[in-house]
């Protein structure tokens, strides 16, 4: 067990839906990873489909970073539709 | 954003986030010991599956010890996140140099002691988890979430069983009553050290990991009990059970804590049984390890060539 890999597990719980992490396990190869996951994360039914992929392959970005990296985001508050007047009275805008 | 900051607005922390090394060890050493807490408690109920009276109290038990299996590995998996390695986890376990909780240290000795631990160490249990849902480690709480809405279920079926038992011939009620007269105090203890008693507590409320003082987790499993008690027709072994109109709580008499401590060091009931059964488990199943590693690296050569 020491040297299986950690896997992250994505569950879709019904069509339609978009799959969400729920959590990891370890398993010596993908399809043990699969099985795993099925009994651990969809003992009730949670789930229609999961996805597993090993952690080492994920990406991510730096928490330490996280203002410089959304920073661009920050200051277009006019990509809301908040942001604009609408005179009274105008319908279905 | 810092740690203190993320903390004072009641934030969660994340793997990746800076931490204390200290708010690191904390939450390992609790985490893990949550962890194997989980798979041993798998032992006393486990006793009971092949003699469970009928098979739709068989099929309900053994979902829930694959329950407590489940929890175990979701607790596993939080405590990973920290940058340990659950193998070592279990050495730790194993060698004796990581804990578990004391209440699993006793027997099952009749069928209503699964009735008793489902309604009353679940019950504790719950009450204890219920606020780490909230707590401040993102992957700790988490994990806690799944964990209670699994338990509720647990508590549930203890209690039906201990309210069959209750109402059936004199002697399945006396069979209840002696169940939950065992299992009542050593619940208790589950709430830990009394507060003047507990030297982590404050700096693990001041971190966001615990939520409320054990002695006040400990007065609302009573109030919370009592009136089950009721409904279930039977007694708690405590003659100083009231309710205190004053307090708008239920008084209760002192729990003897020497016990605690004497169980928490390896003199309880059961502390070498469970822990030979888990080294031996552990052992008799590392043949199924080293052919589901072979295998995996069998079919990775065949797929290079």
């Amino acid at each position: 067990m020491r040297d299986w890999p950690l896997w992250e597990v994505f569950v879709r719980s019904r069509r339609g839906l978009s799959h969400v992490h729920v959590g990891s396990l370890h398993a010596p190869d993908a399809e043990m990873a699969l099985r795993n996951a099925r009994d651990v994360y969809t003992r009730r039914q949670e789930g229609v489909s999961i996805w597993v992929l090993p952690s080492a392959e994920i990406v991510a970005s730096d928490p330490g970073e996280r203002d410089a990296f959304f920073e661009p985001a920050a200051d277009k508050v006019y990509r809301h539709p908040t942001f604009y007047d609408v005179p009274e009275g105008v319908e279905h805008l | 954003m810092p740690f203190e900051e993320l903390l004072a607005e009641d934030g969660r922390v994340e793997p990746r986030d800076e931490m204390p090394d200290a708010y690191r060890r904390t939450l390992v050493r609790q985490i893990a010991q949550h962890a194997h807490s989980e798979i041993i408690g798998m032992q006393p109920e486990g006793n009971w599956i092949s003699r469970a009276p009928s098979l739709r109290r068989k099929a309900i038990l053994m979902a829930k010890v694959q329950d407590e299996a489940g929890h175990g590995l979701y607790l596993y998996a939080a405590a990973e996140t920290l940058g340990v390695d659950r193998e070592d986890l279990l050495d730790q376990l194993h060698t004796g140099r990581q804990k578990y909780s004391s209440i699993f240290n006793y027997p099952t000795l009749t069928w209503a002691d699964v009735g008793a631990i489902g309604w009353l160490v679940d019950g504790a249990a719950i009450v204890n988890q219920v606020p780490l849902c909230r707590c401040s480690y993102g992957p700790y709480a988490r994990a806690m979430v799944r964990v209670c809405k699994e338990e509720s279920f647990h508590q549930r079926q203890g209690f039906e069983i201990l309210h069959t038992l209750s109402h059936g011939t004199p002697a399945q009620k006396a069979m209840a009553q002696d169940a939950v007269d065992r299992y009542w105090w050593p619940s208790l203890m589950m709430f830990g050290p009394p507060d003047d008693d507990s030297p982590n507590s404050a700096q693990s409320m001041a971190w966001g990991i615990k939520r409320f003082s054990n002695d006040d987790l400990r007065q609302r499993f009573v109030d919370m009990t009592v009136p089950q008690a009721e409904i279930l027709g039977l007694t708690l072994p405590d003659p100083e059970i009231r309710w205190n109109e004053e307090r708008g709580h239920y008084d209760f008499g002192t729990v003897d804590f020497t016990e605690l401590f004497e169980v928490i060091k390896g003199n309880g009931p059961c502390n070498a049984e469970r822990m030979a059964h888990r080294v031996k488990a552990h052992e008799d199943g590392a043949w199924v390890r080293e052919a589901a590693s072979a295998y995996a690296s069998k079919r990775s050569s065949e797929a290079v060539a």
